[in-house]
C-alpha cells in the first residue's frame, strides 16, 4: 500500500514533461554495483483494516495501567488527562505543522509555546524557559552543559537521590569531555548538606532532585545556600505537579530547574515521547539550549511571536554551539500547556494535594502490614520507599497475580536498600485501590520465600 | 484565518473561573503532611478559565498555523509528507499509550515486539546489522553514533583520533555533535557538481581522522556519486563513516547505506517514516550500525530470547544510556505501522515518487529560476536565489509572498554554500496539480516583483500578522508573559 495520489497516467505525463523515459533516469547517479537488486525483505503491505487488527492484537499483549491497579512512579506518572486534550491537541493543524521558522504562518504554534514558557516560569519561579526538550533526563544534561559553559571547573556534584537513569545519561553525555561527577550521599533519604559548601568550592554545579527519587522533599534553600557559598551553580530536577504545593527552585535561590512535564496531559506511553523543560535565571538566557520564542511586533505594530536569540543554536553556531539540539517537543509541550490551562490554579492545587494525600494514606496503610519497614523518615510528596522481607521481583509477581502493578524495584540502583520498593500514588489512586494493595501486600508477605 | 482573537490565555483569565477536572481534596491538609518551610508562599499564576475558553483558545490558535493537513509544505530536508491518521489512532490505543516504562517485560510483550521487529525492519532498509531505537531525535542519534565510533576507536588503541570530517553542505547539527562528542569538526569542500571534493578530502584525511559524517543524499538533493570511493578512503585511513540519514526517503528500497560502505547512521522517523512533526517535535532518531559497532550501542537493547522479548542491560562495552527509558516509543509504534502498511513495494514507490515529484517540479521552474546543480535530483532540489537581486527582491521576499498563495515556503538560506538558497522537497504525497500550482505561484511572484515590487517586499498580506521585527525580539527579549503593572498576579482570587 501507499498514500501516493498521482496515478500511473499522472506519472507518465510528468515523466514526459521532464523528458525522462522512466524514473530510472533519475537514479543514474547511484552506481549500479550498490543498487539493491531485490525487494526489501519486509512483510508485505497491509490495508488499513488489516493493519488496525494487527496492531490491536499487539496492543492487547500489553497490560495497561488501566487494566491493573498501578503504584508505579519513578519518573513516569499516571495522572488524569482531561478529555479535551486529545481532541484539541490532536487536531491536524497542530499535529502536522513543523518548526515555526516562518513566523507569520506559525503564530498558533509560537503563541502556544510562549504560553508554555510562561507557565514553566510560573511553576519553577524562574525567569526564562525554553520551548521544551526531549525529556527530563536530557534536559538535565543540557543544564549541566550550561553550568560547565559558565565555569572553569569541570566537576559536578550530583545527589545520589537523583533519578538513576538521569545520572546514567549524564555519564554518557559528558564522559569524553573529562567532566568528573561526584556523588553526594543521602541521609534519611535526603541529600546530606553537611560539608557541602566546602565541596561545592571545587564544583561547577550542584545537582539535586526534589522531590527526589525516593519521593523525599529536599531542603532546596539550604542546598542553595551551601552551593552558593562554594561558588557553584545550582540545578534542580523537579516534578512539575509538586510545584502546585512546594516552594519552587527559583524562590529557593536555584539557578536552573529542569524536569519532565509528562504528568500534565501526556501518556506514559512506555517512556516517550514526553516533554523535558529547562528554566533559568535571566542572566543565563544566552546559555539556554534549544528553541526560544519571543514576543515582538509586526510591520503594523501588532503583537506577534517568533523564534528568537537563534545565534545560540547549532544552525548558526555550528561547531561552536554548546548543544546540538534542533527539534523540541512542541506537540508534547502543547498537551502540557492545554492541561495546565484546564487545571488552572485551583486544579493544580487539587492535583498536587490529592496526590500528596493519597500517597500518605497509602503509606499509613502499607506500613501497618507486618514485615514492611521504611528506611527514610524525611517528608515526602507522592512517592516513598518501603522494604519487605521478600525479593521485589517475587513480590511484584505475586501482586500481579492479584491485578496489582507493584512499585519500582530499587535493587539495581540502590543495593543498600535491601528489597527496596518505590511506591507512588496520584489523584487517580482511589481509597479502594489503597485498601486492595494493603490486603494484597499482607497476603504476599505471608510467605517470605 | 481568524485575525481578531489575539489575547493570550493569561489575558482571558478571570478570578473564580474554573473547570471541574478533580474533586476537592478530602484528606489531611498539606500543612499537616509537609513542613511549612517547604510549602510555596504564592501559587503559580496559571490562568483561571472555563473549559469552553480553553477549547476555543487552542482551536483558534491551531487555525493560525500552516500544516500538512491544510497546506502544501515543501520544506527541504524535512520530508513533510502525509501523516496517516490511522497511525495516530493506533498510537493512542490504551495498550500502547497507557503502559508504564517500569512494567516488567513479561507484561509489555506487545510493545517489545513492536520495538524488536522495527529494529529488524530498519536494519533491512539500511543494510545494517543492529539498531537502537533509544535516541529521541536525529541530533541525539548523531551524538549516539559518534560516541559509538569514539568507544570503538578507544578500545582499539586509536584514542588519539581527534577529528571528524564534515562536508560543507552539512546540517548544523553535525559539527555541533562533534564538539559535544569531544571531536574537532573539520570542514570538507564540495565540488562544482555538488559532491564531496575528493582532493580536499584527501588533504584533510589523516591518522587523526576518527570519522566522516556525510549526508547522502546530500542537503543539495544529490546522491554522492563517489560514495564507494569515499568510504573506501576513510576505511583505509582507519576511520569510520557516519551517515546522516535525514534524506533516506529518496533511496529506501533503491540502495542501502550498509551496502555502500557506511558503518553507522541515524534515521529520522519523522521524515522518512511520516511520524508527525508536531510543530517542531517529537522526533525520533534510531541508530543503525554494522556488527563491529554493535557492542557499543546504548543500553538497554531490545532482544528476543526463545519466544519472549526482553530488555538486555548486560552490554559491558555499551556507551550507556542517552535518554531515560527506551526512546520515543509512541513514534516507534507509528513508524512500525507505516512500514507494515507499505511493505517493500510501497516503500520503494515512495522513493520513486518523491524523486519524480522533485524532478517534475524542478523542470517546471527551471526556466525562470537558477537551479544550483542542474542534473537529475533526488527527493529535493535547490535554487540559487542570487539572480533575484536583479529584480530587486530576495529569497526571503519570495518565501513570504508564497504564504499569500497558501503555500508554506521551502527551506531558505540553507544549505549555506548556495547563495540566497531555496531548498524544495515536495515529497511523494503531493499530486501533480499541487506541484503545478506551486510552480505557477513561484513564477507569478517574479512577475509581481517587476510589476508591483512593494507587494512582494511587504508580503505576507493575508496572515494573522505581517512581517515580524525579529531584531527587536532578540534585542529586547520578552520570553514570557508578565501582567501589566509589573510582577503583579495575573488575576486575583477573593
Amino acid at each position: 500500500m501507499d498514500y501516493i495520489q498521482n496515478s500511473p497516467d499522472d506519472a507518465a505525463a510528468m515523466l514526459k514533461a521532464v523528458g525522462a523515459a522512466s524514473v530510472e533516469d533519475f537514479f543514474t547517479s547511484i552506481p549500479k554495483e550498490i543498487r539493491l537488486n531485490r525487494p526489501l525483505n519486509l512483510p508485505p503491505g497491509m490495508t488499513e483494516q488489516e493493519l488496525l487488527a494487527h496492531m490491536e492484537e499487539l496492543a492487547a499483549r500489553n497490560r495497561t495501567t488501566e487494566s491493573c491497579t498501578s503504584f508505579l512512579g519513578g519518573g513516569a506518572y499516571s495522572h488524569f488527562i482531561p478529555s479535551l486534550v486529545e481532541q484539541v491537541a490532536g487536531r491536524g493543524e497542530w499535529v502536522t505543522s513543523y518548526t515555526p521558522y516562518q513566523a507569520e504562518a506559525s503564530q498558533g504554534t509560537l503563541q502556544s509555546i510562549f504560553e508554555y514558557q510562561t507557565m514553566i516560569c510560573e511553576l519553577t519561579g524562574l525567569d526564562v524557559a525554553n520551548a521544551s526538550h526531549y525529556d527530563g533526563s536530557t534536559a538535565l544534561a543540557e543544564a549541566v552543559a550550561m553550568a560547565l559553559d559558565h565555569s572553569d571547573r569541570n566537576r559536578i556534584l550530583v545527589s545520589a537521590a537523583v533519578n538513576p537513569q538521569y545520572r546514567e545519561v549524564l555519564r554518557t553525555i559528558f564522559r569524553q569531555l573529562g567532566v568528573e561527577f561526584v556523588e553526594l550521599a543521602t541521609f534519611e533519604g535526603a541529600t546530606a548538606t553537611s560539608g557541602l559548601a566546602e565541596f561545592a568550592a571545587t564544583a561547577a554545579a550542584v545537582v539535586v532532585q526534589s522531590p527526589n527519587f525516593f519521593g523525599v522533599v529536599e531542603d532546596l534553600a539550604e542546598i542553595s545556600r551551601a552551593a552558593k557559598a562554594g561558588g557553584a551553580r545550582t540545578i534542580a530536577s523537579v516534578n512539575p505537579v509538586s510545584l502546585g504545593l512546594l516552594e519552587p527552585p527559583g524562590a529557593c535561590g536555584f539557578d536552573v530547574a529542569v524536569g519532565d512535564a509528562q504528568p500534565f496531559g501526556i501518556e506514559t506511553s512506555y517512556g516517550g515521547p514526553w516533554c523535558g523543560f529547562i528554566a533559568a535565571r535571566m542572566e543565563l538566557i544566552r546559555k539556554m539550549p534549544g528553541r526560544l520564542v519571543g514576543q515582538t511586533v509586526d510591520d503594523k505594530g501588532r503583537r506577534g511571536f517568533c523564534l528568537t536569540l537563534q545565534a545560540r543554536e547549532q544552525h548558526i553556531r555550528r561547531e561552536k554551539a554548546s548543544s546540538n539540539i534542533c527539534t523540541n517537543q512542541a506537540l508534547m509541550a502543547l498537551r502540557a500547556t492545554i492541561t495546565m490551562s484546564t487545571l488552572g490554579r485551583e486544579g493544580l492545587r487539587r492535583m498536587a494535594t490529592l496526590s500528596l494525600q493519597r500517597a500518605h494514606e497509602l503509606h499509613d496503610a502499607v506500613t501497618s502490614v507486618p514485615g514492611v519497614s521504611r528506611p527514610h523518615q524525611a517528608p515526602f510528596f507522592h512517592e516513598f520507599v518501603i522494604q519487605t522481607p521478600v525479593d521485589p521481583d517475587l513480590l511484584n509477581e505475586r501482586l500481579l497475580a492479584r491485578g496489582i502493578l507493584g512499585g519500582v524495584d530499587l535493587h539495581q540502583s540502590y543495593p543498600d536498600l535491601r528489597n527496596g520498593v518505590l511506591l507512588c500514588a496520584t489523584e487517580r489512586t482511589s481509597k479502594a485501590d489503597i485498601e486492595r494493595f494493603r490486603a494484597g501486600l499482607a497476603e504476599c508477605l505471608k510467605d517470605p520465600r | 484565518m481568524i485575525v481578531d482573537d489575539t489575547a493570550l490565555i493569561f489575558e482571558k483569565s478571570r478570578p473564580g473561573r474554573r473547570t471541574w477536572m478533580l474533586p476537592e481534596p478530602d484528606g489531611a491538609p498539606a500543612e499537616k503532611l509537609i513542613p511549612e518551610k517547604y510549602l510555596r508562599k504564592a501559587p503559580p499564576r496559571l490562568p483561571e478559565v472555563a473549559e469552553l475558553e480553553v477549547v476555543r483558545h487552542y482551536v483558534r490558535l491551531s487555525q493560525k498555523s500552516f500544516s500538512i493537513d491544510t497546506n502544501f509544505y515543501p520544506l527541504g530536508s524535512c520530508t513533510m509528507k502525509y501523516n496517516p491518521k490511522i497511525n495516530e489512532k493506533i498510537a493512542a490505543l490504551p495498550g500502547f499509550a497507557r503502559i508504564h516504562p517500569h512494567q516488567p517485560a513479561s507484561e509489555v510483550q506487545g510493545a517489545l515486539q513492536v520495538m524488536h521487529d522495527l529494529q529488524g525492519y530498519l536494519a533491512e532498509i539500511s543494510g545494517m546489522d543492529a539498531v537502537t531505537l533509544q535516541p529521541a531525535a536525529g541530533a541525539q542519534g548523531e551524538l549516539t553514533g559518534i560516541l559509538v565510533i569514539r568507544a570503538f576507536h578507544a578500545e582499539r588503541g586509536q584514542g588519539h583520533r581527534s577529528e571528524v570530517l564534515i562536508p560543507d553542505s552539512a546540517h548544523g547539527t553535525n559539527p555541533a555533535t562533534c564538539t559535544l562528542a569531544g571531536y574537532k569538526a573539520v570542514s570538507v569542500k564540495s565540488n562544482a557538481r555538488g559532491g564531496v571534493d575528493l582532493d580536499d578530502l584527501k588533504k584533510k584525511l589523516s591518522d587523526k581522522t576518527a570519522a566522516l559524517m556525510i549526508t547522502n543524499p546530500s542537503t543539495l538533493g544529490l546522491f554522492e556519486e563517489e560514495i564507494v570511493t569515499i568510504c573506501r578512503m576513510l576505511h583505509e585511513a582507519g576511520a569510520q563513516v557516519y551517515m546522516d540519514g535525514a534524506n533516506m526517503n529518496a533511496i529506501q528500497g533503491i540502495t542501502r547505506p550498509g551496502d555502500f560502505g557506511v558503518d553507522v547512521m541515524h534515521f529520522n522517523l519523522h521524515k522518512t517514516f511520516s511520524t508527525p512533526h508536531g510543530g517542531g517535535g517529537p522526533g525520533s532518531g534510531p541508530v543503525a550500525c554494522k556488527k563491529h559497532l554493535e557492542p557499543y550501542l546504548p543500553v538497554p537493547r531490545v532482544v528476543k530470547r526463545d519466544d519472549a522479548y526482553a530488555l538486555d542491560y548486560d552490554r559491558p562495552k555499551s556507551i550507556g544510556r542517552v535518554k531515560a527509558f527506551y526512546g520515543n516509543f509512541g513514534m516507534h509504534v507509528r513508524c512500525y505501522a507505516y512500514i507494515r502498511t507499505h511493505g517493500p513495494d510501497g516503500l520503494r514507490r515512495n522513493a520513486e515518487n518523491a524523486v519524480l515529484n522533485a524532478n517534475y517540479l524542478k523542470s517546471r521552474v527551471a526556466g525562470r529560476f537558477q537551479i544550483a546543480y542542474d542534473r537529475p535530483c533526488m527527493h529535493e532540489f535547490v535554487i540559487n536565489g542570487n539572480p533575484l537581486r536583479k529584480l530587486g527582491i530576495r529569497t526571503l521576499d519570495v518565501a513570504k509572498r508564497l504564504l499569500d498563495y497558501g503555500f508554506h515556503p521551502p527551506t531558505i538560506y540553507f544549505p549555506l554554500i548556495v547563495p540566497e538558497c531555496m531548498m524544495i522537497e515536495p515529497t511523494e504525497s503531493e499530486n501533480r496539480e499541487t506541484l503545478d500550482a506551486f510552480a505557477e505561484a513561484l513564477m507569478k511572484i517574479l512577475d509581481e516583483a517587476k510589476a508591483n515590487p512593494d507587494l512582494v517586499h511587504h508580503a505576507p498580506h493575508t496572515m494573522p500578522v505581517g512581517r515580524l521585527d525579529e531584531l527587536k525580539a532578540a534585542r529586547e527579549p520578552i520570553v514570557r508573559y508578565k501582567p501589566a503593572g509589573g510582577d503583579d498576579v495575573v488575576s486575583r482570587k477573593s
